[in-house]
């Protein structure tokens, strides 16, 4: 049957090839029957808990077996589920459960062990149910009153939940950096979802022989579609939950035989200070790179280096999760290009007035078909920015604040972003997010933060402020953005200025801090 | 400085800009309890390069040798020892 709902993948090959395994992650692995099993066991928790069909499930964990678990189980008991990146610290953390109202979360011992569960439920009541994963969990909850995720596994029911889901229902919220500071979510409904995993699992030539190896986070998009790709093709994911060490990531790929690779700039040009023919990956069909450009002497030379690999450069934005590709083909033929629509839909380019613009001409990228996503999560305003009418009457359709190009053959060619967006290592950053963290810290008087190029990180984060003379040190700052900022939003150059540079009319000249 | 001692500090000092009032075991997992990412071993690597005159090849930066204190510092240690070794022939 043609999957509807974006866990239907997952439970037809449980049925079809239950013992083929699906997920290999934190040293075991799992066969389709039993991750579709846990799933169950969760969701009757879930449902048991007193999450409702349409509530919100948040997970709060690094890439593990109990996250991919948890996505499923969130989708299965009728919810959508809210992935959270693991290094967000609590401030933040707090605001998406207030913001997303979450009903569950799904979080580690880790968490608990620092004392954070009181806090949480103190400050959000809305909560029904608390899931704590690890060593660790059971001690946790004998003393907390919450639920152990392995207790769960021993103690629920594994029949399938009878859920009424239908296809417009929410699968998921994906939080972005908002660029009015705040984070944002997109809301997924679960046809955007199951289009857009056919459409693009399509031109990969995705078959049940492939072997997936993601480092990627589930909380990004380009990550959380690897587990819901791979589960409806009947494919293995291989899923790690760092790329620290790269020589460790290239040996397991050779040990698990990898025939598919997604990755980002950052990711490759590490790999690229390899002698890669050390390493046998002769198995390995495919790439594919995406959130942020590669750079075309990167493409080039991984071609070089790897030359029976074929190459997908791609492009997209949480708000249609994909929306470019480049056929291999054409990789050496124009290492610059992000393609053309991926199939099922279509794109132009559209001048400042609305018209849409030829071949080498610069304009804003719009993107219309089933993939656009449904808007921003209590943000109508913001929706009614990106998301607009399309030419079929009561669609939209998204206008991605991307300046591309195409070339004679209708090629796109990303330019630039219209807003100040920063992207460091394939995640975006909001700089007024990073600036808003900068001054809510005694001392500051002034912050302006930019992006500036980076061999490695493609951006990397430079702020630069003006402090009172409270004696406020170079390591006091950075210690205030490790404990408020995730990992990748925090600077990795800091500046002191006595004042910055400003236009007539008083607004910071972020140009000048490049 | 004892090396282990020496690691210690340039994490807590330059990783975590934390300083007297912090405590951590010298075997938690660096990666696996969140202490730091990816760019942090880099700048591990960086720094172990530099201050103790050794040359690590990108397949040494495995979590075996990189992934708490103890396991870096006795990485080092072994590196120290080999290269003084080579230079004695």
């Amino acid at each position: 049957m043609t999957p509807l709902l974006a866990q239907d993948g997952l439970q037809s090959n449980a049925l079809k090839s239950p013992d083929k395994t699906a997920l290999v992650c934190c040293g075991r692995r799992l066969s389709y029957a039993a991750v579709d099993e846990m799933a169950d066991r969760l969701a009757n928790a879930l449902i048991g808990g007193g999450v409702q069909r349409g509530d919100r499930v948040a997970i709060y964990l690094p890439n593990c077996v109990e996250a991919v678990i948890g996505i499923f189980a969130a989708l299965k008991s009728g919810a959508a589920f809210v992935v959270i990146n693991h290094s967000t610290k609590s401030d933040k953390l707090s605001y998406i459960l207030e913001d997303c109202q979450a009903a569950a979360l799904i979080t580690s011992s880790h968490v608990a062990a620092q004392g954070a569960l009181p806090e949480i439920r103190r400050r959000h009541e809305r909560l029904q149910a608390v899931i704590v994963t690890g060593p660790s969990a059971d001690e946790v909850c004998a003393n907390t009153g919450e639920l152990s995720f392995d207790a769960i596994q021993e103690r629920f029911p594994a029949e399938r939940p009878k859920v009424a889901s239908i296809d417009l229902d929410l699968a998921c919220l994906v939080y972005t950096s908002g660029s009015s500071g705040e984070p944002k979510a997109v809301m997924c409904d679960h046809s955007s979802m199951v289009f857009v995993t056919g459409s693009v699992t399509s031109y990969l030539e995705n078959t049940p022989a492939d072997i997936i190896f993601s480092v990627l986070p589930l909380s990004s998009g380009y990550g959380l579609y690897q587990p819901l790709m791979t589960f409806t093709f009947g494919g293995t994911l291989v899923l790690e939950s760092t790329f620290a060490y790269p020589a460790a990531t290239l040996t397991k790929m050779v040990e698990e035989r990898a025939t598919g690779f997604p990755g980002v700039p950052t990711i490759f040009a590490t790999f690229l200070q390899f002698d890669l023919a050390r390493f046998d990956l002769s198995s390995l069909r495919y790439l594919t790179n995406a959130a942020a450009a590669l750079a075309p002497n990167h493409v080039l030379e991984l071609q070089r280096r790897l030359p029976s690999t074929k190459f997908f450069s791609m492009y997209g934005l949480t708000e249609t999760k994909r929306a470019l590709y480049l056929s291999p083909d054409q990789a050496a033929v124009r290492p610059g290009s992000v393609g053309h629509a991926i199939p099922g839909t279509e794109v132009w380019i559209e001048g400042e007035d609305g018209e849409r613009l030829g071949p080498n001409q610069t304009g804003e990228l719009v993107v219309r078909g089933r993939h656009v996503m449904r808007g921003y999560w209590r943000a109508p305003e913001a929706t009614a920015k990106r998301f607009r009418p399309g030419p079929a009457p009561g669609e939209r359709i998204c206008y991605t604040g991307d300046l591309f190009r195409m070339d004679e053959d209708g090629y796109m060619y990303f330019v630039g972003r219209k807003d100040d967006m920063v992207i460091t290592r394939g995640e975006k950053v909001a700089p007024k997010e990073v600036e808003n963290v900068l001054y809510s810290l005694d001392g500051i008087l002034e912050a302006a933060v930019v992006g500036v190029p980076d061999p490695i990180l493609g951006q990397a984060i430079k702020a630069v402020v003006v402090a009172d003379g409270s004696r406020l040190t170079k390591a006091d700052v950075l210690a205030y953005c490790r404990t408020h900022l995730e990992d990748f939003m925090r600077p990795k150059y800091l500046e002191f200025r006595s004042e910055l540079p400003k236009t007539s009319s008083g607004k910071i000249l972020k140009r000048a801090l490049i | 400085m004892e090396l282990t001692s020496q690691i210690s500090k340039y994490v807590a000092e330059n990783l975590l800009y934390v300083d007297e009032d912090f405590h951590f075991d010298n075997d938690t997992s660096f990666i696996g309890d969140g202490l730091i990412d990816s760019m942090g071993v880099m700048e591990l690597l960086t720094y172990v390069q530099s201050v103790f005159d050794i040359t690590v090849d990108q397949n040494e930066v495995t979590p075996d040798n990189f992934d708490s204190v103890n396991k870096l510092a006795a990485f080092v240690r072994r590196k120290q020892g080999v290269m003084t070794y080579s230079g004695g022939q």
